[in-house]
């Protein structure tokens, strides 16, 4: 059943459950070791939407965020109750092939983490890996992927330069390039701006808005005017457990938690 | 991009071979742990398993008989060990402790130089140094006194400078754990640097400073090339600094090269002891003292 | 009261005392001129140790020096009852020796590190660097007594008897000579053990000392751990390993008593088949040394010694400054205006 882009009027929010979701969490709880970390979550991701995740610090969010793409596994001691469905299949299930969920649920990081290599082979690297082998199709891809980051124009002269000359907006714009190169459906972005200066960020805001036509993003940020101004549906941790979720309008308007409402008007956090 | 589509059958024997390669080569790194751990345990193993049975309480207590004759034991090596170690203590203590405190009072090209010429010292193979301590002191003490030369002191101070380099990077590395705060609470009293250093910031690194001493210790007393033109070894009782004396891995060597069966059984239990004794130094700063870098009071 | 002072990491001669006090009184200034004269002069004798064993070497091999010149280093004789001297069958030995060493112990000592550093979870870690560092802490001679008991023994029975005896092995050039025990196999063997722990420590810390954020970057694109660990941990770390390599090469070269117990001691010609006896230019220097009476001989010796001193000087000095440029390079990750 093919997936039309859906605008927010379309699809209708109860409480916290989204139709057609792309991602929908069940109960989850995170413990690392011993430690709780993530308490009885439950969240829908709509899908071709921007979805991003608020709170404090330590709240846990990026914790939240790591568990859909299973990169916690990487973590000694850290376990998981609870589910994850993807598309209806819980990714936590037993015989889930991590690696071809990480290629569908692609992330992007807090510092930019470019490869140790040209800009053209780091993006190149993800295709090539999943058995793209062919010149013309790589080339292809390379050039798609950094027109998709807004990218292409800077560094179209240059591919063959190490990605560390690139300056850190353009490096975090080439990660994001990176990630579309496997062809994800879902880009999971963890605080992607908060290394960067105001006018990097500006561009990478633009360049979300127009990624989640294609493709589902959620965003960890603890700027709340970055939520506020870049996503459709926003959820609001605290300590570990989402307080609330909703559409951002609402969310900064007219919130239902009263915890919400004084994160949101600045009254901590 | 949709996602119901079922994988390309491609893609599945890619996924297939990927996931393979990745167990094989993760398993081949381990194999590699594996056989580094094989070679340790044979060699290990076969010293643990042979020289305790050659050990008895005479191997600790007799002196030497000559060669040919049955009996004896590695009294005059083990004692003749100790005695170098403690002159090379001499020598490589307060050279190494000195050296490092330097390293740290001061910056400047000359603490460079000196640090990148200590690191050369460090990689000079041992018995370049042996050769070195005999043209130096062997020969003139020879041409002065014939009949001398060979000396528990030159042996000694082929140990000792062996050990200066081991000693000086430890104390450096340690002080510079200590917190300055430590330094300035000191100096703003109005001491002077070296009251600072001597009374508060040594004693603070006093347990990371005595493990840098023992582990250059551990590895000087298993030295056998150096030893070969300085103290010569020796098959007489001695604790006399001027004449040659006898070292433990001296007679591992001997011994293992002669051929004499029950030699070789002696040189075994020699093996054990100089290993339990490098061990022996090993573990106490590892474990009883290594475990508090700093002192915190 | 005394004036809190910021932390600061500067050197004490860079320290200046609270504006307005004299913090040391004018005896405690002598004493402290006297401090920095000690700690001076202690360095400056290290520093002259150094010297003087570069100078002390040359003097010694100057007779040698002056009688062979240049050819000491290419002709391959090594005659002490006619004092006609040439060292280049003991060049040849170590480096031979060498290079087997590290054709052997180098894959084994990288698959090692890259184990410990991105497969073994931490219980495993530590346990096993600590015994793959044990082996560096057996003395040299002990090596020697297991191979001269052990390894020998065993080689003789299960490969060059049997290698030897092989009428279409026995013709390679690599195996043409006879069973000795005593050989430079041995020695390639032993020195492949004694050096792997070096090579092993070092090069898994330079792996850990990675940023996770390079491996997560490749993880989170869907690559395998060993795609992740090949592509992009390696390359990153290469120089590094180099030169932890370069630095088990610097061991190796200089390694003597394991090496004098094993390998035969033969003063004949170089002989590059595995089974031959030969020398290094430490074991000869072991063997020789004490019973050199003539000053020829052993200003040969102490040539030698010269040469070796140099040699392993250069090598450890590569090593150094490849591992030192490496750790630079992956503690500042790059560029990141």
């Amino acid at each position: 059943m093919p997936l039309h882009h859906v605008t927010p009027q379309s699809v209708p929010i109860v409480g916290a459950t989204v139709l057609r979701p792309t991602f929908v969490v069940e109960n989850l709880n995170f413990y690392y070791g011993s430690n709780i970390a993530l308490k009885n979550v439950n969240i829908s991701v709509a899908t071709k939407q921007v979805t991003a995740l608020i709170g404090p610090s330590g709240c846990g969010k990026s914790t939240f965020l790591r568990t859909l793409n299973r990169m916690n596994d990487l973590i000694d001691g850290s376990r998981v109750e609870g589910k994850v469905l993807l598309d209806g299949t819980d990714i936590y299930a037993r015989n889930v092939d991590v690696v071809h969920l990480r290629k569908r649920v692609g992330m992007v990081f807090q510092k930019p983490n470019p490869f140790p290599m040209s800009i053209y082979d780091n993006i190149s690297y993800g295709p090539r890996i999943h058995g793209v082998t062919k010149s013309s199709v790589l080339n292809e891809i390379v050039e798609r992927t950094l027109q998709g980051a807004a990218l292409w124009n800077e560094v179209k002269d240059n591919l063959k330069k190490s990605a560390f000359s690139l300056s850190g907006g353009q490096q975090q714009r080439l990660c994001i390039a990176r990630v579309l190169a496997v062809e994800p459906d879902v880009i999971l972005m963890d605080e992607p701006c908060s290394a960067l200066d105001p006018n990097s960020t500006f561009r990478i805001e633009q360049l979300i808005a127009d990624l989640s036509e294609k493709y589902t993003i959620v965003i960890v940020t603890h700027n709340m005017q970055q939520a506020a101004r870049v996503s459709q549906y926003t959820g609001f941790f605290m300590m570990g457990s989402l307080r609330e979720f909703g559409t951002t309008g609402k969310m900064f308007t007219k919130p239902d938690d009263k915890e919400t409402e004084a994160y949101v008007s600045g009254r901590f956090g | 991009m949709t996602t119901q589509e079922p994988p390309a059958p491609n893609a599945d024997w890619l996924m297939v071979r990927r996931n393979a390669v990745n167990v094989i080569c993760l398993t081949a790194a381990g194999l590699c742990a594996l056989v580094a751990l094989g070679a340790l345990s044979l060699v290990l193993g076969y010293l643990v398993l042979n020289g305790f049975k050659a050990l008895h309480l005479s191997t600790l207590v007799l002196g030497q008989m000559p060669q040919g004759e049955p009996g004896g034991g590695l009294r005059d090596g083990i004692v003749g060990t100790l005695m170098l170690l403690a002159v090379a203590a001499v020598i490589g203590i307060p050279f190494g402790i000195l050296g490092g405190v330097f390293q740290i009072e001061s910056k400047g090209k000359f603490a460079w130089t000196v640090r990148f010429f200590t690191d050369v010292l460090n990689s000079i193979p041992s018995i370049v140094i042996g050769l070195f301590v005999y043209t130096l002191v062997v020969l003139p003490i020879a041409a002065a006194h014939p009949g001398d030369g060979y000396s528990a002191l030159a042996g000694g101070i082929a140990l000792g400078v062996i050990m200066v380099p081991t000693v000086m990077r430890t104390t450096e590395e340690i002080l510079r754990l200590v917190p300055s705060s430590l330094r300035e609470a000191s100096l703003g009293l109005g001491a002077t640097q070296w009251r600072t250093m001597f009374s508060v910031i040594l004693p603070a690194a006093r347990t990371g400073i005595l493990t840098g001493v023992m582990l250059a210790m551990a590895r000087v007393a298993g030295e056998t090339a150096p030893l070969l033109f300085t103290a010569f070894g020796s098959n007489m009782f001695s604790v006399k600094l001027d004449k040659p004396i006898d070292a433990l891995p001296i007679d591992i060597y001997n011994d293992a090269t002669s051929p004499y069966n029950y030699l070789h059984a002696q040189a075994l239990a020699g093996a054990i002891i100089l290993i339990s004794m490098i061990l022996l130094m090993s573990l106490i700063t590892r474990y009883a003292l290594g475990n508090k870098v700093l002192e915190q009071k | 009261m005394v004036t809190p002072v910021i932390q600061s990491d500067k050197s004490v001669a860079e320290f200046e005392p609270p504006a307005g006090r004299h913090a040391v009184p004018n005896s405690g200034r002598m004493a402290d001129s006297i401090y920095r004269c000690v700690l001076f002069v202690a360095s400056a004798t290290i520093l002259a140790i150094v010297l003087a064993i570069a100078v002390e070497l040359t003097i010694a091999s100057k007779p040698s020096i002056h009688q062979f010149g240049l050819r000491f280093f290419v002709t391959d004789s090594w005659d002490p009852v006619h004092l006609k001297f040439g060292a280049m069958s003991f060049i040849l030995g170590t480096l031979y020796t060498s290079m087997w060493a590290l054709l052997i112990s180098v894959p084994i000592s990288i698959g090692a590190a890259v184990f410990l550093s991105e497969i073994a979870p931490s219980w495993i870690r530590t346990p096993v660097s600590f015994l793959i560092e044990l082996l560096a802490g057996i003395p040299s001679v002990v090596y020697g007594l297991w191979g001269l008991f052990v390894l020998t023994p065993w080689l003789i029975t299960h490969v060059e008897t049997p290698i030897s005896n092989d009428k279409h092995l026995n013709h390679l050039w690599l195996f043409n000579s006879p069973a000795n025990g005593s050989d430079f196999l041995a020695a390639s063997l032993i020195l492949a053990i004694m050096v792997t722990p070096y090579i092993t420590a070092v090069s898994r810390d330079i792996l850990r000392a990675i940023p996770n954020m390079v491996r997560e970057g490749s993880l989170a694109l869907g690559a395998t751990q060993w795609e992740t660990i090949r592509n992009v941990v390696l390359p990153y770390a290469r120089a590094g390993i180099v030169g932890a390599v370069i630095l088990g090469l610097g061991r190796a070269l200089g390694e003597t008593m394991a090496v004098t117990m094993v390998i035969g001691n033969a003063d004949s010609h170089f002989n590059p088949a595995l089974f031959s006896a030969g020398n290094t230019m430490a074991s000869i220097i072991a063997n020789e040394f004490a019973e050199a009476s003539i000053d020829l001989y052993r200003s040969a010796l102490t040539e030698i010694g010269l040469c070796l001193f140099l040699v392993t000087m250069l090598v450890n000095g590569c090593a150094r400054l490849l591992i030192y440029f490496t750790a630079k390079d992956v503690q500042g990750g790059g560029r990141t205006a």
